[in-house]
Protein backbone atom coordinates (compact mmCIF):
# COMPACT_ATOMS: atom_id res chain seq x y z
CA UNK A 1 0.00 0.00 0.00
CA UNK A 2 1.74 3.53 -1.05
CA UNK A 3 2.14 6.01 1.16
CA UNK A 4 -0.34 9.57 0.58
CA UNK A 5 1.70 12.13 -2.15
CA UNK A 6 1.96 14.86 0.54
CA UNK A 7 3.54 12.12 2.96
CA UNK A 8 6.08 10.56 0.31
CA UNK A 9 7.24 13.97 0.21
CA UNK A 10 8.00 14.41 3.57
CA UNK A 11 10.11 11.11 3.58
CA UNK A 12 12.19 12.33 0.28
CA UNK A 13 12.55 16.10 2.17
CA UNK A 14 13.73 14.19 5.06
CA UNK A 15 16.55 12.39 3.79
CA UNK A 16 19.82 13.26 5.28
CA UNK A 17 22.58 14.99 3.04
CA UNK A 18 25.43 12.20 3.16
CA UNK A 19 28.07 14.84 3.26
CA UNK A 20 26.58 17.28 5.70
CA UNK A 21 24.87 15.51 8.56
CA UNK A 22 22.00 15.95 10.26
CA UNK A 23 21.14 18.45 7.10
CA UNK A 24 17.73 16.99 5.14
CA UNK A 25 17.74 17.51 1.13
CA UNK A 26 14.98 19.51 2.11
CA UNK A 27 16.43 22.04 4.27
CA UNK A 28 19.43 22.71 1.67
CA UNK A 29 16.79 23.45 -0.79
CA UNK A 30 17.80 20.61 -3.33
CA UNK A 31 14.49 18.99 -3.80
CA UNK A 32 12.34 20.84 -6.64
CA UNK A 33 9.06 18.72 -6.73
CA UNK A 34 7.83 15.87 -5.42
CA UNK A 35 5.24 14.60 -7.80
CA UNK A 36 2.78 11.59 -8.13
CA UNK A 37 1.01 10.20 -10.87
CA UNK A 38 -0.84 6.86 -10.63
CA UNK A 39 1.80 4.11 -9.91
CA UNK A 40 4.80 6.38 -10.53
CA UNK A 41 6.45 9.54 -8.28
CA UNK A 42 8.58 11.49 -9.90
CA UNK A 43 11.33 13.41 -7.54
CA UNK A 44 12.83 16.76 -9.83
CA UNK A 45 16.35 17.53 -8.11
CA UNK A 46 18.72 19.91 -8.43
CA UNK A 47 22.59 19.22 -7.95
CA UNK A 48 24.57 21.86 -5.81
CA UNK A 49 27.41 21.91 -7.46
CA UNK A 50 28.49 20.44 -10.75
CA UNK A 51 30.94 17.77 -9.46
CA UNK A 52 29.39 17.20 -6.18
CA UNK A 53 30.19 13.29 -5.34
CA UNK A 54 27.10 13.77 -2.54
CA UNK A 55 24.67 13.90 -5.71
CA UNK A 56 24.40 10.28 -6.81
CA UNK A 57 24.08 9.41 -3.46
CA UNK A 58 21.42 11.37 -3.18
CA UNK A 59 19.64 10.00 -6.05
CA UNK A 60 20.07 6.49 -4.89
CA UNK A 61 18.75 7.61 -1.49
CA UNK A 62 16.15 9.12 -3.37
CA UNK A 63 14.77 6.53 -5.28
CA UNK A 64 15.15 3.62 -2.73
CA UNK A 65 12.71 5.67 -0.50
CA UNK A 66 10.24 6.12 -3.47
CA UNK A 67 10.02 2.39 -3.78
CA UNK A 68 10.20 1.62 0.00
CA UNK A 69 6.81 3.95 -0.28
CA UNK A 70 5.10 1.69 -2.94
CA UNK A 71 6.11 3.80 -5.85
CA UNK A 72 7.96 3.51 -9.19
CA UNK A 73 10.98 5.63 -8.87
CA UNK A 74 11.55 8.76 -11.84
CA UNK A 75 14.42 10.22 -10.24
CA UNK A 76 15.82 13.65 -12.41
CA UNK A 77 18.27 16.22 -12.12
CA UNK A 78 17.09 19.88 -13.36
CA UNK A 79 20.02 22.19 -13.87
CA UNK A 80 18.05 25.42 -14.06
CA UNK A 81 17.44 27.33 -12.71
CA UNK A 82 21.05 26.99 -10.81
CA UNK A 83 21.12 26.04 -7.24
CA UNK A 84 21.52 28.70 -5.06
CA UNK A 85 22.34 28.98 -0.98
CA UNK A 86 19.87 31.11 -1.09
CA UNK A 87 17.42 28.33 -0.77
CA UNK A 88 18.82 26.85 2.22
CA UNK A 89 16.12 26.79 4.77
CA UNK A 90 15.97 28.82 8.29
CA UNK A 91 16.32 25.33 9.91
CA UNK A 92 19.08 24.07 7.55
CA UNK A 93 21.03 27.61 9.10
CA UNK A 94 20.20 26.11 12.17
CA UNK A 95 21.27 23.13 12.16
CA UNK A 96 24.57 23.32 10.41
CA UNK A 97 25.51 25.94 12.64
CA UNK A 98 24.98 22.91 15.21
CA UNK A 99 26.72 20.68 13.33
CA UNK A 100 29.72 23.80 13.64
CA UNK A 101 29.51 24.95 10.19
CA UNK A 102 28.75 28.90 9.60
CA UNK A 103 25.75 29.42 7.30
CA UNK A 104 25.93 30.77 4.17
CA UNK A 105 25.02 34.65 3.51
CA UNK A 106 23.02 35.96 0.45
CA UNK A 107 23.95 34.77 -2.65
CA UNK A 108 26.35 37.32 -4.67
CA UNK A 109 25.03 38.08 -7.90
CA UNK A 110 26.27 36.17 -10.52
CA UNK A 111 29.86 36.49 -11.76
CA UNK A 112 30.83 39.02 -8.93
CA UNK A 113 32.05 38.19 -5.19
CA UNK A 114 31.00 40.86 -3.10
CA UNK A 115 33.58 42.14 -0.08
CA UNK A 116 34.53 39.56 2.48
CA UNK A 117 32.16 40.28 5.97
CA UNK A 118 33.28 38.99 8.82
CA UNK A 119 32.07 35.31 9.56
CA UNK A 120 30.69 34.22 12.77
CA UNK A 121 31.75 31.35 14.86
CA UNK A 122 29.36 28.53 14.99
CA UNK A 123 31.13 27.49 18.02
CA UNK A 124 31.33 31.22 20.12
CA UNK A 125 29.71 33.69 18.19
CA UNK A 126 32.80 35.70 17.63
CA UNK A 127 33.45 37.28 14.19
CA UNK A 128 37.00 37.61 15.27
CA UNK A 129 37.70 34.86 12.52
CA UNK A 130 39.71 34.93 9.11
CA UNK A 131 39.99 32.73 6.06
CA UNK A 132 42.24 29.61 6.10
CA UNK A 133 41.44 28.63 2.39
CA UNK A 134 39.06 29.34 -0.01
CA UNK A 135 37.70 25.79 -0.09
CA UNK A 136 37.55 23.52 2.67
CA UNK A 137 36.62 19.61 2.67
CA UNK A 138 34.11 19.76 0.45
CA UNK A 139 33.82 22.24 -2.63
CA UNK A 140 30.88 24.20 -1.10
CA UNK A 141 32.68 25.43 1.99
CA UNK A 142 35.96 26.86 3.50
CA UNK A 143 38.20 26.84 6.18
CA UNK A 144 38.50 29.42 8.63
CA UNK A 145 39.39 29.78 12.11
CA UNK A 146 38.24 31.09 15.10
CA UNK A 147 41.05 34.04 16.90
CA UNK A 148 38.69 34.35 19.83
CA UNK A 149 37.61 30.44 21.25
CA UNK A 150 40.74 29.37 18.50
CA UNK A 151 38.63 26.36 17.01
CA UNK A 152 38.43 25.88 13.23
CA UNK A 153 35.79 25.46 11.83
CA UNK A 154 33.94 25.08 8.18
CA UNK A 155 31.88 27.83 6.24
CA UNK A 156 28.89 27.80 3.88
CA UNK A 157 30.11 29.26 1.22
CA UNK A 158 27.39 31.62 -0.48
CA UNK A 159 26.74 30.50 -3.93
CA UNK B 1 25.06 21.64 -37.59
CA UNK B 2 24.59 18.78 -35.11
CA UNK B 3 27.94 17.60 -36.52
CA UNK B 4 29.94 21.56 -35.26
CA UNK B 5 27.84 21.39 -32.24
CA UNK B 6 29.07 18.04 -31.20
CA UNK B 7 32.83 19.27 -31.88
CA UNK B 8 31.79 22.36 -30.10
CA UNK B 9 31.09 20.54 -26.79
CA UNK B 10 33.52 17.82 -27.21
CA UNK B 11 36.19 21.24 -27.38
CA UNK B 12 34.86 22.43 -24.07
CA UNK B 13 34.39 19.30 -22.32
CA UNK B 14 37.97 18.46 -23.31
CA UNK B 15 39.16 21.33 -21.69
CA UNK B 16 37.35 20.69 -18.31
CA UNK B 17 38.71 17.03 -18.18
CA UNK B 18 41.80 17.72 -19.25
CA UNK B 19 42.60 20.49 -16.60
CA UNK B 20 41.41 18.59 -14.01
CA UNK B 21 43.72 15.48 -14.52
CA UNK B 22 46.56 18.18 -14.49
CA UNK B 23 45.58 19.51 -11.04
CA UNK B 24 44.91 15.78 -9.70
CA UNK B 25 48.26 14.59 -10.48
CA UNK B 26 49.71 17.68 -8.32
CA UNK B 27 47.05 16.52 -5.15
CA UNK B 28 49.38 15.78 -2.28
CA UNK B 29 52.43 17.89 -3.95
CA UNK B 30 50.98 21.60 -3.19
CA UNK B 31 52.73 23.81 -0.70
CA UNK B 32 50.32 23.58 2.22
CA UNK B 33 47.42 21.02 2.71
CA UNK B 34 44.71 23.79 2.32
CA UNK B 35 46.30 24.09 -1.16
CA UNK B 36 45.82 19.96 -2.00
CA UNK B 37 42.36 20.50 -0.74
CA UNK B 38 41.04 23.39 -3.18
CA UNK B 39 43.30 21.80 -6.10
CA UNK B 40 41.14 18.82 -5.59
CA UNK B 41 37.92 20.94 -5.80
CA UNK B 42 38.65 22.79 -8.47
CA UNK B 43 39.37 19.73 -10.23
CA UNK B 44 36.07 18.12 -8.86
CA UNK B 45 33.98 21.05 -10.22
CA UNK B 46 35.73 20.80 -13.75
CA UNK B 47 35.33 17.10 -14.14
CA UNK B 48 31.42 17.56 -12.73
CA UNK B 49 31.03 20.28 -15.95
CA UNK B 50 33.12 17.72 -17.92
CA UNK B 51 31.00 15.22 -17.29
CA UNK B 52 27.71 17.29 -17.91
CA UNK B 53 29.20 18.12 -21.71
CA UNK B 54 29.98 14.57 -22.12
CA UNK B 55 26.34 13.49 -21.42
CA UNK B 56 25.49 16.29 -23.92
CA UNK B 57 27.94 15.13 -26.50
CA UNK B 58 26.03 11.20 -26.62
CA UNK B 59 22.77 13.17 -27.07
CA UNK B 60 23.67 14.84 -29.96
CA UNK B 61 25.60 12.27 -31.62
CA UNK B 62 23.14 10.03 -30.76
CA UNK B 63 24.94 7.03 -31.11
CA UNK B 64 24.32 5.71 -27.85
CA UNK B 65 27.54 6.73 -26.00
CA UNK B 66 27.84 7.46 -22.85
CA UNK B 67 30.10 10.27 -20.90
CA UNK B 68 32.88 7.60 -20.06
CA UNK B 69 32.68 6.52 -23.80
CA UNK B 70 34.49 9.93 -24.52
CA UNK B 71 36.72 10.26 -21.07
CA UNK B 72 38.12 7.16 -21.49
CA UNK B 73 38.13 5.29 -24.92
CA UNK B 74 38.98 7.55 -27.54
CA UNK B 75 43.12 8.34 -28.54
CA UNK B 76 44.93 11.48 -28.03
CA UNK B 77 44.56 12.36 -31.33
CA UNK B 78 40.62 12.56 -30.94
CA UNK B 79 40.55 15.03 -27.96
CA UNK B 80 40.24 18.79 -28.31
CA UNK B 81 41.51 20.66 -25.38
CA UNK B 82 43.28 23.93 -26.20
CA UNK B 83 47.08 23.18 -25.37
CA UNK B 84 47.18 25.69 -22.20
CA UNK B 85 45.62 22.94 -20.12
CA UNK B 86 47.89 20.12 -21.34
CA UNK B 87 51.04 22.04 -20.75
CA UNK B 88 52.67 20.11 -17.37
CA UNK B 89 52.55 21.38 -13.69
CA UNK B 90 55.85 21.98 -13.65
CA UNK B 91 56.49 23.82 -10.00
CA UNK B 92 53.85 25.45 -8.49
CA UNK B 93 54.40 28.69 -9.73
CA UNK B 94 53.54 27.28 -13.60
CA UNK B 95 49.90 25.04 -12.27
CA UNK B 96 48.86 28.13 -10.91
CA UNK B 97 49.48 30.99 -13.30
CA UNK B 98 48.18 28.64 -15.86
CA UNK B 99 45.19 28.29 -13.72
CA UNK B 100 44.64 31.65 -13.72
CA UNK B 101 45.04 32.43 -17.03
CA UNK B 102 42.02 29.32 -17.99
CA UNK B 103 39.86 31.09 -15.42
CA UNK B 104 40.28 34.86 -16.38
CA UNK B 105 39.05 33.52 -19.52
CA UNK B 106 36.40 30.41 -18.23
CA UNK B 107 34.52 33.17 -16.15
CA UNK B 108 33.33 35.58 -18.64
CA UNK B 109 33.06 32.67 -21.54
CA UNK B 110 30.44 30.83 -18.87
CA UNK B 111 29.08 34.26 -18.14
CA UNK B 112 28.11 34.66 -21.46
CA UNK B 113 27.10 31.66 -22.13
CA UNK B 114 23.94 31.79 -19.80
CA UNK B 115 22.48 33.68 -22.45
CA UNK B 116 23.03 31.02 -25.21
CA UNK B 117 20.37 30.07 -27.87
CA UNK B 118 20.98 25.96 -26.68
CA UNK B 119 19.13 25.49 -23.51
CA UNK B 120 21.41 22.29 -22.14
CA UNK B 121 24.34 25.02 -22.62
CA UNK B 122 22.88 27.95 -21.00
CA UNK B 123 21.74 25.79 -17.77
CA UNK B 124 25.12 24.49 -17.57
CA UNK B 125 26.67 27.92 -17.57
CA UNK B 126 24.24 29.16 -14.61
CA UNK B 127 25.98 26.66 -12.58
CA UNK B 128 29.68 27.01 -14.07
CA UNK B 129 29.44 30.89 -13.91
CA UNK B 130 29.18 30.45 -9.91
CA UNK B 131 31.88 28.17 -9.47
CA UNK B 132 34.90 29.87 -11.64
CA UNK B 133 33.85 33.01 -9.94
CA UNK B 134 35.20 31.18 -7.26
CA UNK B 135 37.94 29.82 -8.97
CA UNK B 136 39.20 32.84 -10.47
CA UNK B 137 38.98 34.37 -6.92
CA UNK B 138 41.47 31.45 -5.62
CA UNK B 139 44.09 31.71 -8.81
CA UNK B 140 44.21 35.11 -8.95
CA UNK B 141 45.44 35.60 -5.60
CA UNK B 142 47.72 33.01 -5.68
CA UNK B 143 49.37 34.59 -8.66
CA UNK B 144 49.64 37.89 -6.31
CA UNK B 145 51.14 36.41 -3.57
CA UNK B 146 53.79 34.75 -5.75
CA UNK B 147 54.49 38.18 -7.92
CA UNK B 148 54.39 40.23 -5.17
CA UNK B 149 56.15 38.12 -3.20
CA UNK B 150 59.80 36.97 -2.18
CA UNK B 151 62.46 37.40 -5.19
CA UNK B 152 62.33 33.95 -5.96
CA UNK B 153 58.57 33.59 -6.02
CA UNK B 154 58.64 36.41 -8.49
CA UNK B 155 61.33 35.43 -10.70
CA UNK B 156 59.22 31.48 -10.94
CA UNK B 157 56.19 33.39 -11.81
CA UNK B 158 57.35 35.48 -14.19
CA UNK B 159 59.05 32.49 -15.72
CA UNK B 160 55.66 31.02 -15.77
CA UNK B 161 53.62 33.41 -17.13
CA UNK B 162 56.56 34.03 -19.57
CA UNK B 163 56.21 30.02 -20.66
CA UNK B 164 52.91 29.74 -20.82
CA UNK B 165 51.73 32.96 -22.34
CA UNK B 166 52.51 31.40 -26.32
CA UNK B 167 49.13 29.13 -25.48
CA UNK B 168 46.81 31.73 -24.31
CA UNK B 169 45.88 32.75 -27.99
CA UNK B 170 44.42 29.68 -29.28
CA UNK B 171 41.46 29.90 -26.20
CA UNK B 172 40.17 32.40 -28.39
CA UNK B 173 40.84 30.78 -31.62
CA UNK B 174 37.77 30.11 -34.07
CA UNK B 175 37.60 28.40 -36.95
CA UNK B 176 33.82 27.07 -38.76
CA UNK B 177 32.76 25.24 -35.70
CA UNK B 178 32.02 28.41 -33.61
CA UNK B 179 31.93 30.19 -36.58
CA UNK B 180 28.04 28.63 -37.64
CA UNK B 181 27.10 28.76 -33.60
CA UNK B 182 27.66 32.22 -33.23
CA UNK B 183 25.66 32.41 -35.75
CA UNK B 184 23.37 30.21 -34.76
CA UNK B 185 23.17 32.18 -31.63
CA UNK B 186 24.67 29.41 -29.19
CA UNK B 187 28.22 31.05 -28.74
CA UNK B 188 28.25 34.09 -26.96
CA UNK B 189 29.78 36.14 -27.07
CA UNK B 190 31.97 36.25 -30.28
CA UNK B 191 35.71 35.86 -29.56
CA UNK B 192 36.99 39.36 -29.34
CA UNK B 193 34.73 40.62 -26.91
CA UNK B 194 36.37 37.30 -24.89
CA UNK B 195 39.41 38.35 -25.32
CA UNK B 196 39.05 41.98 -24.54
CA UNK B 197 37.41 40.67 -21.01
CA UNK B 198 40.24 38.15 -20.35
CA UNK B 199 42.94 40.74 -21.09
CA UNK B 200 41.38 43.41 -19.00
CA UNK B 201 41.48 40.56 -16.17
CA UNK B 202 45.03 39.34 -16.67
CA UNK B 203 46.33 43.12 -16.99
CA UNK B 204 44.54 44.16 -13.65
CA UNK B 205 46.20 40.59 -11.48
CA UNK B 206 49.47 41.01 -13.01
CA UNK B 207 49.56 44.80 -12.35
CA UNK B 208 49.16 44.15 -8.74
CA UNK B 209 51.21 41.11 -8.81
CA UNK B 210 54.16 43.33 -9.82
CA UNK B 211 54.48 41.13 -13.14
CA UNK B 212 54.95 42.21 -16.70
CA UNK B 213 52.55 40.87 -19.36
CA UNK B 214 54.46 38.84 -22.01
CA UNK B 215 54.53 40.20 -25.99
CA UNK B 216 52.22 38.28 -27.78
CA UNK B 217 54.61 36.66 -30.14
CA UNK B 218 53.77 33.37 -32.22
CA UNK B 219 51.11 31.49 -30.77
CA UNK B 220 51.22 27.87 -30.46
CA UNK B 221 48.07 25.88 -31.47
CA UNK B 222 46.69 22.66 -32.46
CA UNK B 223 45.16 21.28 -29.70
CA UNK B 224 41.26 22.35 -30.79
CA UNK B 225 42.23 20.40 -34.26
CA UNK B 226 44.00 17.48 -32.20
CA UNK B 227 47.31 18.01 -32.76
CA UNK B 228 48.66 18.03 -29.09
CA UNK B 229 52.10 18.54 -27.55
CA UNK B 230 54.53 15.46 -26.64
CA UNK B 231 53.47 15.47 -22.64
CA UNK B 232 49.74 14.68 -23.42
CA UNK B 233 49.87 11.19 -24.24
CA UNK B 234 51.34 10.19 -21.07
CA UNK B 235 48.64 12.62 -19.28
CA UNK B 236 45.80 10.27 -21.66
CA UNK B 237 47.90 7.35 -20.79
CA UNK B 238 47.08 7.93 -16.90
CA UNK B 239 43.70 9.00 -17.14
CA UNK B 240 42.81 5.65 -19.12
CA UNK B 241 44.83 3.11 -17.75
CA UNK B 242 42.42 1.31 -15.43
CA UNK B 243 39.56 1.67 -18.12
CA UNK B 244 41.73 0.60 -21.22
CA UNK B 245 43.18 -2.48 -19.10
CA UNK B 246 39.24 -3.49 -17.28
CA UNK B 247 37.03 -2.37 -20.08
CA UNK B 248 33.57 -1.85 -18.69
CA UNK B 249 34.29 -2.86 -15.24
CA UNK B 250 32.21 -1.21 -12.30
CA UNK B 251 32.23 -1.10 -8.52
Amino acid sequence: MAVAGAELEELVRDIEDPELPHVTIGDLGIVRSVTVDGPTATVLLTPTYTGCPATEQISDDVTAIVRAAGYEPDVRMVMSPAWSTDWITERGHERLRAAGIAPPPPAPEPGTVPVDLPVACPRCGSRRTRLISQFGATACKASYVCSACTEPFEFFKAL
Amino acid sequence: MSDHLLTYVLRQGDRALVLAQRLLEAITHAPEIEEDMALSNLALDLIGQARALYSYAGEIEGAGHDEDHFAYTRDPHEFLNPLLVERPNGDFAHLIVRQFLHDAWALPYWSSMQHSTDATLAALAGKAVKETTYHLRHSRSWVVRLGDGTDESHERAQAALDALWPYTGELFDADGVEDALVADGVIHPPADTLHEAWRGTVANALEEATLTMPDDGVMQRGGRVGRHTEAFSYLIGELQVVARAHPGATW
